[in-house]
């Protein structure tokens, strides 16, 4: 018995070492998961969090269920953040009408900074603050800005991964709106 | 004597009334930049903000400099970040709960080490003493003995 205790310690040690080895690998791992998926033609369910929303209260992605919601991970020094607020700005006009909204996600930007860059740009969407980076995790988020597109059943239909322009949004957030009232 | 002695009690007693605010400004808790970036990481470099450059680095820095104006403590400033950061922000995470593994673990560790040398030091010492004692005392019984010269003769012959 006590021939077998000893090296079973030492392996237990060691597969914990290892263990933590390739947890750590993992960790610094770019997550492209959503992005094979969406590649292969399938629409993975969008992780939901509940997040604190600048100006209080919390919001989750739950509560716009049945609606298109364009998830927009920013941070107020990022310069493609800057150029692409005021599309984003006019996309929220647009669209709220039609079925669908912006949401804001601050990437490490402190409360105040974040309420600065909507107050600068005229940001009128609910904006959340990703305060553990959990919520950009769960995305592969890797650089700021990125957006995902989520349909109407909580599903990521689209990604951008990098600064947005209107003929990006015309072909992957304009089809999943509810017609134009004529 | 007594003159010097006199003006010597002057100055104790109006050293001792003169600098009151002084004396309570430098009794409060107050940190420097330099001392909280070393216990601070920055979020987006994942390194400690003594080493960190770049613009999420230096707002890190702006907003503990804003806070360490106010006259925070450390730990106020720490409890800040944590606000808007998460724990992830600090260097070291706080001695509670799943965190707790990141000061028990090493010390486990090397507890366990050591059991293991108390353990297994007294056998590699006997091990290594056996071979000895074989060597020097063990004995070829007459059968062996006689196929050993048989062998040995073949190689000679």
């Amino acid at each position: 018995m006590r021939r077998i205790v000893l090296p079973g310690l030492v392996a237990v040690l060691a597969l914990g070492l290892v263990g933590l080895l390739i947890f750590g690998v993992l960790q610094t791992t770019d997550d492209t998961s959503i992005d094979q998926a969406l590649a292969q033609g399938k629409h993975p369910q969008a992780h939901d969090a509940t997040l604190p929303l600048l100006g209080g209260g919390t919001r989750k992605l739950a509560d716009f269920r049945g609606k298109v919601v364009v998830v927009n991970f920013f941070a107020h020094w990022c310069d493609p953040c800057r150029a692409e607020a005021p599309l984003l700005s006019r996309t929220q006009k647009a669209i709220e009408g039609r079925g669908g909204t912006l949401l804001g996600v601050a990437w490490n930007d402190t409360t105040e900074e974040a309420r600065d860059f909507a107050r600068r740009y005229a940001l009128a969407y609910p904006i959340v603050r990703d305060v553990d980076g959990a919520f950009a995790r769960a995305y592969g988020v890797q650089a700021m800005p990125e957006t995902f597109v989520i349909d109407g059943r909580g599903r990521i239909a689209a990604l951008r991964r990098g600064e947005l322009d209107a003929r990006w949004i015309d072909q992957h957030v304009v089809p999943l709106l509810a017609p134009k009232a004529s | 004597m007594r003159r010097r002695l006199a003006a010597v009690l002057l100055s104790v007693v109006a050293l001792g009334a003169a600098p009151p605010t002084l004396a309570a400004t430098t009794a409060t808790p107050r940190t420097t930049l330099h001392a909280m970036e070393e216990q601070v990481m920055c979020v987006v470099c994942k390194t400690p903000l003594a080493v960190a450059n770049g613009p999420q680095a230096d707002d890190e820095r702006a907003f503990i400099s804003h806070l360490i104006a106010q006259g925070k403590t450390e730990q106020q400033i720490k409890d800040a970040l944590v606000v808007e950061f998460g724990e992830r922000v600090l260097a070291l995470p706080n001695d509670h709960g799943f965190n707790l593994a990141v000061y028990l673990v090493p010390v486990l560790v090397l507890l366990g080490g050591l059991v293991l040398l108390v353990v297994m030091l007294p056998r590699w010492r006997r091990r290594r003493r056996v071979p000895a004692v074989d060597a020097g005392g063990a004995e070829l019984s007459e059968q062996d003995a006689r196929r050993l010269d048989d062998e040995l003769a073949r190689y000679d012959g």
